[in-house]
């Protein structure tokens, strides 16, 4: 195979996930994340691993469940109505202290939507991808190469933190086809004394259970995770920033918009506008660091998602009133431009 | 290597056949009220080439109908440059929820006035033995009415990158489709990163899927940028870019 290859989105996340040890794929086609259980069917039985497609969306979170505790490296992958189907089982891994890698490739809602790009699902997954007092980690690529590379880091951050791990990705991204280089990096799973891969009479039998009879035990579980989340946010923000030393209106968007807004910054840069852009890559943890030291310059921020304004939240929770925090948004399958990007921040230029 | 049959070699003009590899010096497209489908491993950039192929035809003064069937994958399929290609003068005929959020697989009745039509057509596939699938329907009356079978591949796709791959995805997509290629269209490719080296590091690769499979290379294609920086004794066929993101378009934006 030449060095240099050319990836859809969707096939990059099914191979970077074999890549990364993953052998273990439970799945349900639904437009437009199809292409990830069609590459891990032809791909699985070349590795010896397994392709497998459940019977519904709810069927393949739980397996990955099962397959999760029992040690191995499991994944999962669906658009957003089929990731509102699989919200229980995300939270029984939750519960469970288990990792496990969750894909959802955004398309328009709510209900049945449609099938073109979106950014919708900024919630669901930040906010509330099942009941009860959890978090997951959530990784946000915007081009197919950062796709190869963040599936490896969401099986490693998982592992890590034993916790499911969500890249959040949008049609758009997942279609499209960009030149990639797989560079086939040695993996190291982590042992994992905790999982249910049997006890051979040696040690005492290990539970991955996520049911607590006593409120006490359940709360105190509860405020134990929350360390570890604390601990997450201190060490785990990630962002990318472009143009951002100077910049008096910062742009932030994440996925396919931050690419339009890229384009943006550098048409509003020759225009003499300074204009720059944070690029959030962990939406959980939020890059909450990165906002913050870009209000020495910033006079104003402008959000833009393919959704009505929900990451928008963030930073306007980060930012607390002391910038304008504006919000620029195409929704329901539609894709901002980045002429319309660009209108946006003169708008801004002008009033400020 | 095998050679182009003679209603290819005067479609596109071929001036000479050498060791079976066809020389052309206008690519313009398969000769009078052809049909011709073009079809591949989805990814290849078939679409592109039938979009290219249409526009080139419809510029040398032939009526064109282009079909869409790619109801299988519902993003960047020939339908989206439905206005560049009307512009164009090309008739377009697109599944019936086309570019909508509909994941609807319907073909439109207007597609069986291709089999009633002095048009030139060229119907462009959906990818991989699925999206041929439904040229299976069509199968008995496209060979009725006499077809060319274009087979795109591209080595820089994973799944097509070695030629027995390639030739494998080939003949799954002629069981599905109950037709048969009759040339290879070599489309290797790396998008913006593709430099001349691209295109001639894939010519052994391109004529060893034709050998392969038994059926000609009618050429490889180049984009028009670099079209003037390839060696002359192979042929070509330069092509503008048409699929693109939204942030590759490069219309001026101020």
């Amino acid at each position: 195979m030449p060095e240099k290859i050319l990836m859809k989105g969707n096939e990059a996340l099914a191979e970077a996930a074999i890549m990364a040890g993953c052998r273990h794929f439970f799945g349900y086609p639904i437009t437009p994340q199809t292409e990830v259980a069609m590459h891990m069917s032809k791909r699985m039985p070349k590795v010896g691993g397994v392709y497998l497609q459940a019977e519904s969306e709810v069927a393949a979170i739980n397996m990955v469940l099962g397959a999760s505790a029992a040690g191995a490296r499991a994944m999962t992958s669906s658009s957003s109505p089929g990731i509102s189907l699989k919200s229980e089982g995300l939270s029984y891994i939750a519960g469970s202290d288990v990792p496990a890698v969750i894909v959802n490739v955004q398309r328009a809602g709510p209900g049945l939507g449609g099938i073109q790009p979106s950014q919708a699902d900024y919630w669901q997954a930040t906010r509330a991808s099942g009941h009860g007092d959890y978090k997951m980690l959530v990784l946000a690529p915007s081009t197919v190469q950062e796709m190869i590379d963040l599936v490896a880091d969401a099986f490693a951050l998982g592992d890590k933190y034993r916790m499911p791990v969500m890249i959040l990705s949008d049609g758009l991204l997942g279609q499209m086809m960009e030149p990639v280089v797989i560079d086939e990096k040695k993996v190291d799973i982590p042992e994992k004394p905790w999982a249910l891969s049997g006890h051979e009479n040696k040690r005492k039998h290990n539970v991955v259970n996520s049911l607590y009879i006593e409120p006490p035990d359940l709360e105190a579980i509860l405020k134990a995770r929350y360390e570890k989340y604390d601990l997450i946010k201190k060490e785990e923000q990630r962002c990318e920033e472009y143009m951002t030393d100077d910049a008096e209106i910062v742009v932030v968007a994440y996925g396919a918009s931050a690419r339009i807004s890229r384009s943006a910054v550098d048409a509003a840069r020759k225009e003499g506008i300074k204009a720059g852009l944070i690029r959030p890559i962990t939406l959980w943890p939020y890059p909450e660091k990165a906002v913050v030291s870009r209000m020495g310059t910033a006079k104003a921020f402008l959000c833009v998602e393919m959704s009505m304004g929900q990451m928008v939240d963030d930073v306007r929770l980060i930012v607390g009133g002391k910038r304008d925090v504006r919000f620029f948004g195409r929704t329901g399958g539609m894709v901002p431009t980045p002429a319309e990007v660009l209108r946006e921040i003169k708008n801004i230029k002008g009033g400020i | 290597m095998p050679a182009c049959s003679d209603a290819l070699k005067s479609a596109f003009f071929c001036s000479s056949c050498d060791n079976g590899i066809i020389h052309i010096r206008i690519p313009i497209s398969v000769g009078p009220n052809g049909l011709t489908v073009v079809c591949g491993h989805y990814g290849t950039g078939k679409t592109n080439f039938a979009i290219n192929y249409a526009i080139n035809a419809a510029r040398s003064g032939k009526k064109v109908t282009l079909v869409d069937m790619d109801i299988v994958n519902p993003y960047f399929t020939s339908s989206e440059y439905a206005e560049i290609l009307e512009k164009e003068g090309v008739k377009v005929i697109s599944p019936s929820f086309a570019t909508t959020n509909l994941d609807i697989p319907a073909l439109p009745a207007s597609m069986y006035s291709i089999f009633d039509t002095d048009d030139e057509v060229i119907l462009d596939a959906g990818g991989d033995n699925v999206g041929a699938t439904v040229l299976g329907r069509f199968s008995r009356k496209i060979i009725e009415r006499g077809y060319e079978m274009l087979y795109v591949t591209n080595m820089y796709r994973p799944m097509t990158s070695d030629p027995e791959d390639s030739v494998m995805i080939l003949k799954e997509i002629e069981n599905a489709c109950g037709l048969k290629a009759t040339a290879v269209v070599n489309n290797s490719h790396l998008k913006e990163l593709t430099v001349p080296s691209t295109i001639t590091d894939s010519l052994q690769y391109a004529k060893e899927v034709s050998r392969s499979a038994g059926i000609p290379l009618v050429f490889s294609t180049v984009p028009r940028r670099i079209a003037g920086e390839l060696p002359a004794d192979e042929c070509f066929y330069p092509l503008d870019i048409h699929v693109r993101t939204v942030w590759e378009k490069g219309e001026p934006i101020w």
